[in-house]
């Protein structure tokens, strides 16, 4: 497979119910390698069962993902890190009494290219800088704002060396000036190699980086297609507003 | 027809498990404080009752009249008065958890500490309705009757408040969720005291109950509290007659495998089976999945 | 950085000095301080083991009896067949052994779960093994027949403690280290972040065991026989718990320092007030949560950096 033309990560029929409630219903899309790829549709529609399917933090009733080739499905969280999956977390997830410099050793340490904490340390700075964390390495992560801790995911998660990135709603939360910033940075990473998976409610970011999405609705895939084709699709517009609105 | 017997008694003590779990499964499933205290208040009633028919020979059950209220209050000024600052300073259900741990077991030793110096550590045990009857064919002492009539008068009290009041309704609330149930206007903090305050006051009338016809001592509260434990994270936090049924469950198991593999092996099948539950349904049994 | 160097280097200075000055101290002592003394290392070894797996992951363990009734029952069987640091080294594999397959059907409750089945769990062995003695080897305790000196079993005590010590310290250095403080702040984001959280905490659960195992079969030379309930006794569960929550965790000799109070008032009362030592046990352990959340290495290192080192700024600048 080429670099920056194939399919890196393919899902065919993934399915995953809690009880009687389908949260994936056999699924599939294709992940174009090098691109950033929109994952949009409304609350509970399974957009983070789909993330959590492929981190292996969930296992899935049935189907397949392909990672580089690799079936995925049936591997623990921690081979799909080091297999290059990384991500971050819908609700922030931060180590809460390590520094913020630890949090993102640790990716470094235990990701897919292990190195020695001394290394791993230094390795941290520098991506601390990238995201714009120069300085507060040595604060308590827990002590940090909301939007620090969201950047420390990132750092932690770059660290792991992915080629696959999944960002869970990174953006949300965010203010106009630290959106833009955000959307620079998510452009940037892509650019430097990084495959992203982006789940996101702020359309703003989806057509500003997205070269595909695919939207999700109750556990079904509805529509997949360049932002601008999707977005004005009537039934993508129905599971956004409603019937009422959508007719209006 | 042995069998049948031992089966039988197995019932009953299962309902006697069943009977001391229910005040601990208000206690952590409402108030999600695990009182590893427990038990003291179960020797605390038994004691109350041992007191009031050897000391004062009136008819062991009036002793709830003072055994509960006395629980009662104890439990709900450990809950404002320990429990409240640690909820409050905790990060996180775990953190809370470990502390909780760690001050309820102070608690522990402490009282059973207290009970060793008044009480001393000698067995004690006294004779109330030991009469036989006959049960479905099987032959019981009374009192034994009693305690399961007990149970399921206890168990049914609780399942009406639960189901039908609107007391009731606000411990369910919280027990599934007691940040929502504080967004809909439910003194969360009040109704949690009065929830763990009952359990204390059922620990004692369990311990009465169960006098009349298993000898106790100063040392005995910590098996009970780990039996009510066990039954507990069997039938699945805030369950009521779930927490009777795997009270059965446990007793029968414990009756027959002590009848069937060796009596001195009971403890181990107990925790035997208890793993094995942990293991195979970490949330319970009588939980949804 | 280099402050850290320094401070590495005196900590090292200080156990060293420490270690030659205790290897001395049965030329000149009696019986008695010596049995004290025994007492306080295979605490402080028993604490920094509990405190190397527990503390640093939360996962709270109460089944340091077991492991340490493994310990002894391992002892009183083998010393008859073969010499004794065999038997002691058989301890502490049996103990290693037993936990690696406890750990693996056990490790993935969390919380009041792992608390209660590890309690359980001492529970179990004590009476399946007492049924056993009972039932198939008809009888209730075995006696130990050994010419150890007191002396051999104060030293390698001391080595134990000290090893364990050093050996938790070099593991906070090391990625392992990092590994179990990740799991215990969040298990989730470890495993996200590419720790095998499984082997992790299996491979630690099992070397905390077989220390824990190891000190059970030391003591065991001491006694002149044994018996499920001498072996498998809980308090040592929660006297191990409270001396490493007493010291606190992060430093590696944090819970020694929680051990040697606790060590000296239960030898204190376990003789003058045997009821009472329980009630000022529950007590410690209220005052332990309510006040000193952080444990004594909090409140040492807080008197170190607003009062110790200003000092010698000082003392140095003068």
């Amino acid at each position: 497979m080429q670099a920056g033309n194939g399919t890196i990560l393919s899902i065919r029929d993934l399915r995953k119910a809690f009880g009687g409630l389908v949260a994936v219903r056999d699924i599939s899309f294709d992940i174009p390698e090098g691109r950033i790829f929109g994952l949009i549709g409304p609350n509970g529609s399974g957009k983070t069962t789909v993330l959590n399917l492929i981190t292996a933090e969930l296992s899935a009733d049935s189907g397949s993902i392909l990672f580089e080739g690799r079936e995925m499905v049936g591997r623990q969280s921690f081979e799909v890190c080091r297999a290059r999956i990384a991500r971050t977390f819908q609700l922030v997830r931060v180590l809460p009494y390590m520094t913020t410099r630890e949090n993102v050793m640790l990716g470094r340490m235990f990701g897919s290219a292990p190195t020695s904490p001394a290394q791993a340390a230094q390795d941290a700075d520098a991506l601390l800088e990238r995201v714009g964390m120069a300085g507060r390495a040595d604060l308590v992560a827990s002590q940090l704002t909301y939007i620090d801790q969201k950047r420390i995911e990132l750092a932690r998660a770059l660290a792991t060396h992915p080629k696959l990135l999944l960002l869970d709603e990174w953006l949300a939360g965010l203010n106009p000036s630290e959106l833009r910033i955000g959307i620079d940075l998510i452009r940037q990473i892509c650019q430097d190699g990084v495959t992203i998976v982006m789940i996101e409610h702020v359309m703003e970011a989806i057509r500003a980086l997205c070269d595909r999405v695919a939207v999700m609705n109750a556990g079904d895939k509805i529509a997949e297609g360049t932002p601008a084709s999707v977005l004005s699709d009537p039934e993508v517009m129905h599971a956004y507003l409603g019937a009422d609105d959508a007719a209006a | 027809m042995v069998l049948f017997e031992v089966f039988i008694n197995g019932i009953i003590l299962g309902g006697m498990y069943g009977l001391i779990a229910l005040g601990l499964n208000l206690q952590y499933g409402v108030a999600r404080i695990l009182n590893l205290s427990y038990g003291e208040f179960f020797v605390g009633g038994a004691f109350t009752a041992f007191f009031t028919i050897m000391l004062w020979q009136y008819n062991p059950l009036l002793s709830l009249f003072i055994s509960m209220p006395i629980a009662f209050a104890m439990n709900w000024l450990i809950y404002q008065y320990l429990m409240t600052p640690l909820i409050r300073r905790a990060p996180d259900q775990d953190a809370l958890d470990a502390d909780v741990v760690l001050v309820t077991f102070g608690l522990f030793f402490v009282f059973q500490g207290l009970a060793l110096v008044y009480w001393s550590g000698d067995l004690r045990g006294y004779t109330f309705l030991s009469t036989p009857v006959n049960f479905l064919g099987a032959t019981l002492a009374m009192n034994r009757l009693l305690a399961l009539l007990g149970a399921c008068l206890i168990a049914a009290v609780l399942f009406v408040i639960l189901r039908r009041t609107r007391f009731g309704a606000a411990l369910r609330a919280i027990t599934i969720d007691p940040v929502a149930a504080g967004l809909v206007g439910i003194d969360v903090r009040r109704y949690s005291a009065l929830a763990f305050a009952a359990g204390g006051a059922l620990a004692a009338a369990s311990g009465m109950l169960v006098s009349t016809f298993i000898s106790f001592s100063a040392t005995t509260g910590v098996a009970y509290t780990l039996k009510a434990l066990i039954v507990v994270i069997m039938a699945g936090v805030g369950r009521v007659t779930g927490t009777l049924a795997a009270g059965v469950l446990l007793g029968v198991v414990e009756a027959l495998g002590g009848y069937l593999i060796d009596p001195a092996l009971t403890i181990a099948i107990n925790f035997g089976l208890f793993m094995l539950i942990l293991l195979l349904r970490p949330t319970g049994l009588f939980t949804r999945a | 950085m280099l402050d850290a160097l320094r401070n590495a280097r005196a900590a090292a200075a200080l156990i060293v000095i420490a270690a030659i000055a205790l290897a001395f101290v049965p030329l000149f002592s009696s019986g008695y301080v010596m049995s004290v003394f025994i007492l306080l290392f295979a605490n402080v070894a028993l604490a920094t083991a509990w405190s190397f797996f527990s503390g640093a992951t939360r996962y709270i363990s109460l089944a340091t009896a077991a492991f340490f009734g493994i310990g002894i029952y391992v002892l009183a069987i083998a010393h008859v067949y073969v010499p004794v640091p065999v038997a002691l080294i058989a301890a502490a594999i049996i103990g290693f052994l037993v936990a690696l397959v406890v750990g693996l059907s056990t490790l993935r409750l969390r919380g009041v779960y792992f608390v209660v089945f590890t309690f359980g769990l001492t529970e179990l062995i004590h009476q399946v093994l007492n049924w056993w003695e009972v039932k198939i080897n008809h009888t209730v305790s075995r006696f130990i027949f050994t010419d150890v000196s007191n002396i051999a079993i104060y030293e390698t005590l001391l080595v134990a403690a000290l090893i364990t010590i050093v050996g938790s310290w070099y593991v906070n250095q090391i990625r392992l280290g990092y590994a179990l403080r990740a799991i215990g702040e969040d298990e989730t984001v470890a495993r996200h972040a590419g720790i095998n959280t499984t082997r992790v905490k299996v491979v630690c659960f099992a070397l905390s065991a077989s220390v824990m195992a190891f000190v059970g079969a030391v003591l065991a030379l001491r006694y002149p026989y044994v018996d499920a309930s001498i072996a498998f006794n809980s308090t040592w569960s929660f006297q191990v718990l409270i001396a490493a929550l007493l010291g606190g965790g992060g430093r590696a000799w944090g819970p020694a320092i929680g051990a040697i109070p606790l060590v000296l008032l239960s030898e204190y009362l376990a003789g003058t007030f045997p009821h009472h030592f329980s009630i000022a046990l529950g007590l410690c352990f209220v005052v332990i949560v309510y006040f000193l959340p952080g444990g004594l290495t909090r409140l040492v290192l807080r008197l170190y950096h607003s009062w110790l080192v200003p000092q010698l700024k000082k003392a140095e600048v003068l």
